[in-house]
């Protein structure tokens, strides 16, 4: 704790990289590269030699420990993959300790080479706030060329500013997820976002994505009340929900609806068509505003005034009337008020059982027992809706024990967890191409037109077409003929390592967890191509159909 | 069963007698019972300004566009193509698609669309794509819930049931499945705009089959390696063919050749998207952004029709776009999103013209919010009068297709 305070406001807004700052020596062990003290602070990156560190090290101690089939398969389950370094940190500790440790995450280092990286990213050089505003004067200039085809190209050039910076958000999230040793949060964090899923496609949104993911990201795992706020005082969800336009006597009822029905209560949560109409009354004038000045309000209501960063509470667009949400009365209080529906939308319980069951089906199975659910949404309850809390239940549960191996991945997953084990051991620095897999198998990062998130059912993603593409993208990921993927390990700027890693499952991850559940016909599959194509191996494995589950 | 034997009664009979045809008519069933009709469903995604490829001919019109109207016909440079009373066309039409409208295999249903007025591209499609009722529409209290996970032509392929036969595919020629072809219905997905053969080869594949077998995943697995190995096949030939033919297409007309292809072998219901109509700034008037977007499309839809063969007369394609765009230019002589727009239906069996509600556009009172086309003709309306045509659904049928729909007939095959 001592060390996140250490760090720079303008860092204090991106967890994952206060982080990375605070704790780089503690954990550079955990990584097993050396890091020169001092150098994650500097503001230029440093260019190293080889951005690969290949951890044998870690391999030979995961094997050593001996962790048991179902440890490693429940770990292979609550994160994006096991690798070794996840199997040595189960091996060490226990699982139930593990289970602690992952949801109550210390700081920690990424690579250098992926560091450099990041810092290169404009949307980590420059805060939110200042990004919005040169989109503000680039657009202008751009809408104001007269000549329809410069407009045009200026207009181009525009929009192909906003779509570098929601690349880099796209970029730098899966970094993490891939990278980071905190693989539960990893989870989380996509889960989070999925939940409170926002369109990077709607207006200039692609701007707001990466401080979004970012802001959700630092309440992962603490109490949801906060999260919810997190993600309802974003000027990114109230731009995607069009909160911004709701105003006293325009009603837009967008968010207020989203808010209930996808966010807390669930559709079920026993609201209705005027609850949806009050609450869009609670929440008229909570908008955006880039400028720096403050809106002018009338004096009597000067006082309920807020504008911080870009969000903005603008009373005079608000409905100062008393209104009532589910029989409860919620007083004229200004931005207190929607202070007071979070409260109350965080914890009911028609809240704690919707998004329990929703965390159940996202861990566990498409039809979530409703016996864990119910323990879930008693400890939310209880625990003011701590989502570690809620989570050590899940992950702890014998429902959760019983569905091992029966999960089907998500493209999110499976593409991670392919690379994760393929490349165990090394550090990815350039996540273009598992981006482009996720992308062509359809689950594109802030890529989800409509509020409710990619659907986490099988059906969703089991096809005959995502099945192919599966097979396909496979290949470019884990290479034909064994040669693997060199574009994860090159970036501009940097030497690639000589030679590039080579895509391998022949790891204590695979026998730990893979290997004890393959079928007589994987095996039999897996053993005729290594007598016959040895460089198909790891694309065999990882295009088995027990790599599809986990 | 029975149902079957009397479709194929009541067409044989007709085909025989020269009777009056009644509405469940289906005019595809042959002898055999099997399915011969294809649909193929085109979706233009970004709304495109029908107004300037089906064109009022009304001074309001000229009056609204003083940049990009396109001049009546006539002697004019530019000038549309004369097609009837009150409507005109664009001329990037007349080197492809042209002689086929004259010749009446094009319908235009002009004032189509969705009584959804958001006007955001995303929520429109999907609205579009699901067929349901939208939230506020009275519905039949007794009615089940709408399942928002299937789209309307996965729940056709459902009712279509058996007739389809297995190998009879419905498929989306897009990289993901597209939210009106999920559902239910196990329905595969693959673009053919690109060239290149699948990552897999024939023994990897017989792997896969074999590593699958016996799991859950074991149907949608071989029914996927299948459609690729068909796919690759019909590229192979392609290839021979374009050694031999100096043009090689591009773009859409490429792809329209290719989906013709599985079309006339084994597809029965296919879906296709198109982009690039979003026309904000400098869409042009008879030539520039736009008319080069009409001219691929036409033209891949002539090519389309033509690859057919014999088989274009079971064949109708359906040409949709989420919604329209404003009848007055904007200030960067483009258009802003509207509502109505036109959806054409092609094939060897299409009973040409413009069909469907009308109203004439003489002054801002016939325009929806004084902006843009109303939409008289609604979508469900007509792709449920029409599956009644082509397949001969009956009411029970359509109603599961399209929840709370009212199916019109406009005698369009």
């Amino acid at each position: 704790m001592k060390a996140s305070q250490s760090v720079p406001r303008a860092r204090a807004r991106l967890p994952a990289f206060a982080c990375v700052t605070a704790g780089a020596v503690a954990a550079a062990a955990l990584v097993g590269c050396a890091t020169p003290p001092g150098s994650t602070n500097a503001t230029v990156p440093v260019l190293g030699p080889a951005p690969v560190i290949v951890r044998a090290d870690v391999h030979q101690e995961a094997d050593a420990m001996r962790v048991s089939t179902l440890d490693a398969q429940r770990i292979d389950r609550a994160t994006f993959g096991v690798d070794a370094l996840a199997l040595q940190q189960v091996g060490r500790l226990g699982y139930a300790r593990w289970v602690d440790e992952q949801l109550h995450p210390k700081p920690f280092a990424l690579p250098e080479s992926v560091n450099d990286r990041l810092a290169r990213m404009k949307i980590v050089r420059e805060p939110l706030l200042s990004r919005l505003r040169e989109d503000v004067t680039v657009k202008k200039s751009a809408d104001a060329v007269a000549d329809d085809e410069q407009k045009k190209t200026a207009q181009q050039a525009y929009q192909k500013g906003l779509n570098t910076q929601a690349d880099e958000a796209a970029q730098r999230w899966l970094l993490l997820a891939a990278n980071s040793p905190n693989q539960v949060q990893e989870r989380l964090v996509w889960f989070w976002v999925n939940h409170f899923s926002i369109a990077q496609s709607k207006a200039n949104l692609r701007l707001f994505a990466g401080d979004y993911e970012a802001t959700l990201r630092a309440h992962s795992l603490g109490k949801f009340r906060d999260l919810l706020e997190a993600s309802a005082l974003h000027p990114a969800m109230l731009r995607y929900l069009d909160n911004e336009r709701n105003a006293a006597g325009q009603i837009n009822e967008n968010y207020a609806r989203e808010l209930m029905e996808l966010h807390t209560l669930g559709v079920d949560g026993g609201y209705s068509q005027a609850d949806v109409q009050e609450m869009a009354r609670v929440l008229t004038g909570l908008g955006i505003r880039i400028e720096a000045g403050d809106a002018k309000v009338k004096p009597q209501l000067q006082a309920q005034y807020v504008h911080t960063g870009a969000l903005e509470f603008n009373p005079n667009r608000h409905d100062q009337g008393t209104k009532i949400v589910q029989g409860q009365q919620v007083p004229s209080a200004g931005i207190a008020e929607v202070h007071l529906i979070l409260d109350r939308l965080s914890r009911h319980p028609a809240t704690a059982r919707h998004v329990s069951a929703q965390l159940a089906q996202y861990f566990v199975a498409d039809v979530p027992p409703p016996a864990l659910v119910d323990r879930m949404a008693r400890r939310w309850l209880a625990t003011d809706g701590d989502i570690a809390e809620v989570m050590k239940v899940l992950l702890t549960s014998p429902e959760y024990d019983a569905s091992l191996g029966q999960h089907f991945k998500d493209p999110w997953e499976y593409v991670v967890s392919a690379t994760r084990l393929a490349y165990d051991g090394n550090v990815v620095v350039n996540p273009g191409p598992m981006l482009n897999a996720i992308r062509q198998l359809g689950e594109s990062p802030f890529g989800r037109e409509t509020p409710d998130g990619w659907s986490m059912l099988e059906a969703a993603w089991a096809s005959p077409g995502q099945m192919t593409a599966r097979f396909d993208i496979a290949k470019s990921l884990v290479g034909g003929n064994g040669n693997g993927n060199g574009g994860l390990f090159r970036v501009d700027g940097l030497t690639p390592p000589a030679p590039l890693p080579k895509a391998r499952v022949e790891s204590s991850a695979w026998l730990r967890t893979q290997a004890p559940r393959e079928s007589e016909a994987t095996r039999q599959a897996l053993f005729e191509t290594l007598q016959s194509h040895p460089g198909d191996w790891a694309w065999v494995a990882v295009v088995s159909p027990e790599f599809m589950r986990n | 069963m029975q149902r079957r034997h009397f479709l194929h009664a009541s067409a044989a009979a007709a085909l025989a007698g020269g009777l009056s045809l009644n509405a469940t008519r289906t005019w595809a069933v042959p002898a055999g019972g099997a399915l011969d009709s294809r649909l193929l469903v085109v979706f233009l995604r970004g709304a495109y300004d029908a107004c300037n490829v089906l064109v009022p001919q009304t001074s309001f019109y000229a009056e609204s566009r003083p940049n990009i109207a396109i001049p009546r016909p006539g002697a004019v440079k530019d000038a549309a193509l004369a097609f009837d009373a009150d409507w005109a066309l664009m001329p990037a039409l007349k080197s492809t698609l042209y002689p086929r409208i004259q010749a009446g295999e094009v319908a235009f249903i002009p004032f189509a669309g969705i009584d959804d007025l958001t006007r955001s591209h995303f929520e429109t499609q999907d609205r579009v794509e699901l067929g349901l009722p939208l939230p506020g529409e009275h519905v039949d209290p007794a009615a089940p819930r709408a399942d928002t996970t299937q789209g309307f032509l996965n729940r056709l392929a459902q009712e279509l049931g058996t007739r389809l036969d297995s190998d009879q595919r419905v498929m989306a020629f897009t990289d993901r499945l597209p939210m009106v072809l999920q559902g239910r219905r196990m329905v595969t997905n693959t673009s053919l705009g690109r060239t290149g053969k699948p990552a897999t080869d024939a023994r990897q594949a017989a792997l896969l089959q074999k590593m699958y077998a016996g799991t859950t995943l074991e149907r949608g697995v071989s029914e996927g390696l299948d459609t690729q190995r068909q796919v690759a096949m019909e590229m192979a030939a392609e290839m021979q063919e374009a050694s031999r033919n100096a043009i090689t297409a591009k773009g859409f007309d490429l792809e329209a050749t290719r989906i013709a292809r599985l079309m006339r072998d084994e597809v029965r219901v296919g879906f296709v998207d198109v982009g690039g109509w979003d026309t904000h700034v400098g869409q042009g008037g008879a030539t520039g952004a736009l008319a080069g977007r009409i001219t691929d499309l036409s033209r891949g839809l002539d090519t389309f029709a033509r690859e057919m063969g014999p088989a274009w007369k079971d064949t109708v394609v359906v040409v949709i776009s989420e919604f329209g765009r404003t009848f007055k230019e904007n200030g960067n002589r483009g258009t802003d999103h509207g509502h109505g727009t036109a959806y054409w239906v092609l094939g060897g069996s299409v009973k040409g013209g413009v069909h469907g509600e009308q109203v004439a556009l003489t002054g801002p009172g016939a325009l929806n919010q004084g902006r843009d086309w109303p939409v008289l003709n609604e979508y469900r309306a007509v792709f449920g009068g029409l599956f009644q045509r082509m397949y001969g659904l009956d009411a029970e049928q359509l109603q599961r297709v399209f929840p709370g729909g009212q199916p019109r007939d406009l005698k369009l095959v």
